[in-house]
C-alpha cells in the first residue's frame, strides 16, 4: 500500500528517561538475539558521560539493562553496533573510543582506540566487520582493522577535512566510508586496490551542489544507491551513490551526484537523518521537530530525477533539539530519537483508515 | 584560524602537539601573531589599554527585588511577559575578560541588541566586541550562553552573534558561537570554564 500523509500517523509509543544530560546518540543493535535473546536492544549515549543499554523485556518495552559509566571521563557522543551485534564501540569527547564487548549477561570494555588530539565525534563499523572509522575535531578520519583477539590496529589517519569531522558512516555493501564535516563538505574515501593506500576518492562541497554550512550527518540506503545528508544549512540533500556498487575498482571511480535538495521543512539544524530499510528517511533538527520524507511515486525505473516528499512531520516530538533518529533495522516501523531533553523516544509509524 | 582552538592554546599555555597537515600553516600563524601581539603589549600595556567605558544604566527599581543571591533570575515585569529588558538584565553586568568593566559600560552589549520571543522561546544577541580584532569575542559568546543557559527555561533557544561588521573574523566566530557541540566541548575544557565562570561570577559585585 502507498504510503501517502493521509493516511499515516507517527504515535509516541514509550519514552525512555535516565540520562542526567543531553542524549546525543543512540543505536539499534542489529542482532539482538545474540546478546541474550532480547528481541530489540538499543544503545544510547550521553553528555552525562556514560551509555545506557535498553533491552526489550516480556512487556514490551525496553528497560534499562545497563549503565556503561566510569571509563568515558568526557560527553560520549557517537555509539555503534558491530555486524555481530556483540560490540559496542562508544567515541567520547575524552579523544578515545571504547570498544565493549557483550561477556555473559554484562558488557566489559576490551579496548580503548587513542590517537585523536580531541574530541571524538562519530565511530562507524563495516558491515563486512573489517574496520572501523573514527573522526575528530582534530579534522581527522580514522580508519582501524578489527584483529583477532579484541585488537585494533590504526590503518589509516585521514587528512583532508579542513574543519572538525562530524559524522562518519560506512558503506552499507562496500568497504568506501564517508566523512561529513564543519567545513561544509562530504568526503568519499575508498581503499586503492594495489597499494590498500586510503585516500579522498571525491569531495562533495558547495560547488557540487553541495551544502553551505557543516553538515551534521549522513546516512545511506539499504541498498547503498542513495544517500543523504543533513546539514546547519536547514537541508537535506539526496545523492546517488550507485557507483559504489557497480563500480569494482576506484580509478575511474564514477562521481556520486547531487540528486535532490529539501529545504522549507525545518527552521533550524537538522542534526540528524536515516534511512528505514523500506525507503523512508528520518529528519531531527533543532527545531524540536521530526520529519518523515518518501520518494514520490517510489518508482526507481523514473525517467527524470527522483523527487522525494514530506510524508509526515512531528512538530514539538521532544521539548528540546533532536539530535539522533534511527530506524530499527529488525522492524521497519519503528524509530527512535534522541534529544536535549535527555530522553530517547520510541515511534511506531502507523497506518490509520 | 579557528578561534576557540587558539583560545585553548593561550588559556592552557602549552604546545598543544600540532597536526602534521597544519603545521606550516598554524605555526606560521602562530609565531606571527605572537610577534604582533608582542609588540603590541608592550607599547599599549594591553590590547585595548583605552577602551571607552560608559557609565552604569541606572537599574530600575522595581517593587518586588528579592534580596541578593547567588544566581540573580531575571524580574519579568509586571506585566509577567519575558521581554529583552529581562534578558539584557541577566547579562549587562558580565565582566568582560579583559578589562574591569561590565559588557554594558563597554558597550559591547545593550538592551537594543536582544531580541525576545517568550512563546517561541527564543533569544537572539546580538554583541559588538570593543576591537575589530578581539581575541576574546568566543569568550564572551560563550559567557553569554552560560549566563542565558543558567537564567532561562532549558527549552529556550539562543542565537549569538557579533553585530556585522564589528569583528574581522566575523563569519568564524558566529559559526563556532552557534555550534552547540563545540561550545560544549570548550565549555568542558576546565580553563576555558574557569574564565568564563570569572567574568560571571564577579559581576555580582554589580548586582547589589
Amino acid at each position: 500500500m502507498e504510503l501517502l500523509d493521509s493516511n499515516v500517523d507517527l504515535k509516541e509509543v514509550q519514552k525512555l528517561q535516565g540520562h542526567a544530560d543531553r542524549a546525543w546518540g543512540l543505536a539499534w543493535n542489529p542482532a539482538p538475539h545474540n546478546c541474550g535473546g532480547a528481541s530489540a536492544m538499543l544503545a544510547s549515549c550521553s553528555g552525562d558521560k556514560t551509555v545506557r543499554i535498553w533491552q526489550m523485556g516480556p512487556t514490551h518495552q525496553l528497560d534499562c539493562s545497563t549503565i556503561l559509566e566510569d571509563t568515558h571521563t568526557r560527553t560520549v557522543r557517537s555509539c555503534a553496533w558491530s555486524p555481530c551485534g556483540k560490540f559496542l564501540a562508544t567515541a567520547s569527547f575524552d579523544s578515545t573510543t571504547a570498544i565493549w564487548k557483550y561477556v555473559g549477561g554484562d558488557f566489559e570494555c576490551v579496548a580503548t582506540l587513542e590517537g585523536h588530539e580531541n574530541e571524538v565525534k562519530s565511530v562507524t563499523w563495516s558491515s563486512s566487520g573489517t574496520f572501523l572509522a573514527t573522526c575528530s575535531r582534530d579534522k581527522t578520519v580514522w580508519i582501524w582493522e578489527v584483529q583477532p583477539g579484541d585488537e585494533y590496529d590504526c590503518v589509516a589517519v585521514l587528512q583532508g577535512h579542513s574543519q572538525d569531522v562530524k559524522m562518519v558512516q560506512w558503506h552499507p555493501l562496500v568497504d568506501v566510508l564517508v566523512s561529513v564535516s564543519y567545513d561544509n563538505s562530504i568526503k568519499v574515501w575508498a581503499e586503492d586496490g594495489d597499494s590498500d593506500d586510503w585516500h579522498c576518492v571525491q569531495t562533495l562541497n558547495e560547488g557540487s551542489s553541495g551544502h553551505t554550512s557543516t553538515v551534521w550527518s549522513v546516512a545511506f540506503n539499504s541498498s547503498g544507491d542513495r544517500m543523504v545528508t543533513s546539514s546547519d544549512d536547514l537541508t537535506l540533500k539526496i545523492w546517488d551513490t550507485s557507483s559504489a556498487i557497480s563500480q569494482t575498482d576506484t580509478e575511474g571511480f564514477a562521481s556520486w551526484r547531487h540528486l535532490c535538495t529539501l529545504s522549507g521543512y525545518h527552521g533550524r539544524t537538522i542534526f540528524s537523518a536515516h534511512w528505514s530499510s523500506e525507503g523512508i528517511i528520518a529528519s531531527g533538527a533543532g527545531d524540536d521537530a521530526l520529519c518523515l520524507f518518501v520518494e514520490e511515486n517510489g518508482n526507481s525505473m523514473q525517467v527524470e530525477e527522483p523527487s522525494y516528499r514530506l510524508l509526515l512531520k512531528k512538530e514539538k516530538a521532544h521539548d528540546m533539539d533532536i539530535n539522533s533518529v534511527r530506524w530499527n533495522p529488525k522492524d521497519q516501523r519503528i524509530l527512535a530519537s534522541a534529544s536535549d531533553d535527555g530522553t530517547i523516544k520510541i515511534w511506531e509509524l502507523r497506518e490509520i483508515s | 584560524m579557528f578561534i576557540l582552538d587558539r583560545l585553548e592554546e593561550i588559556v592552557n599555555h602549552q604546545n598543544i602537539p600540532l597536526h602534521p597537515a597544519s603545521v606550516p600553516f598554524i605555526v606560521h600563524g602562530v609565531e606571527r601573531e605572537r610577534e604582533k601581539q608582542k609588540e603590541k603589549e608592550m607599547t599599549l600595556g594591553l590590547i585595548n589599554a583605552n577602551p571607552v567605558v560608559h557609565e552604569r544604566r541606572e537599574r530600575l527599581s522595581r517593587a518586588d527585588d528579592p534580596p541578593h543571591h547567588p544566581y540573580p533570575h531575571p524580574h519579568p515585569h509586571p506585566d509577567d511577559v519575558l521581554d529583552a529588558l529581562d534578558v539584557f538584565d541577566s547579562v549587562r553586568d558580565i565582566r568582560d575578560p579583559e578589562h574591569p568593566y561590565s559588557l554594558e559600560q563597554l558597550s559591547v552589549l545593550s538592551e537594543e541588541s536582544i531580541t525576545v520571543d517568550e512563546k517561541l522561546g527564543r533569544i537572539q544577541i546580538t554583541f559588538t566586541p570593543t576591537v575589530q580584532h578581539c581575541s576574546m569575542a568566543t569568550v564572551i559568546g560563550l559567557c553569554l550562553r552560560v549566563k542565558l543557559m543558567q537564567s532561562f527555561p532549558p527549552h529556550f533557544k539562543v542565537d549569538i552573534k557579533v553585530s556585522p561588521g564589528s569583528l574581522a573574523n566575523e563569519e568564524a566566530v558566529n559559526k563556532q558561537l552557534n555550534d552547540k557541540e563545540r561550545v560544549t566541548a570548550a565549555l568542558e575544557n576546565p580553563n576555558l570554564r574557569q574564565l568564563v565562570d570569572e567574568c560571571l561570577y564577579s559581576s555580582e559585585l554589580y548586582s547589589y
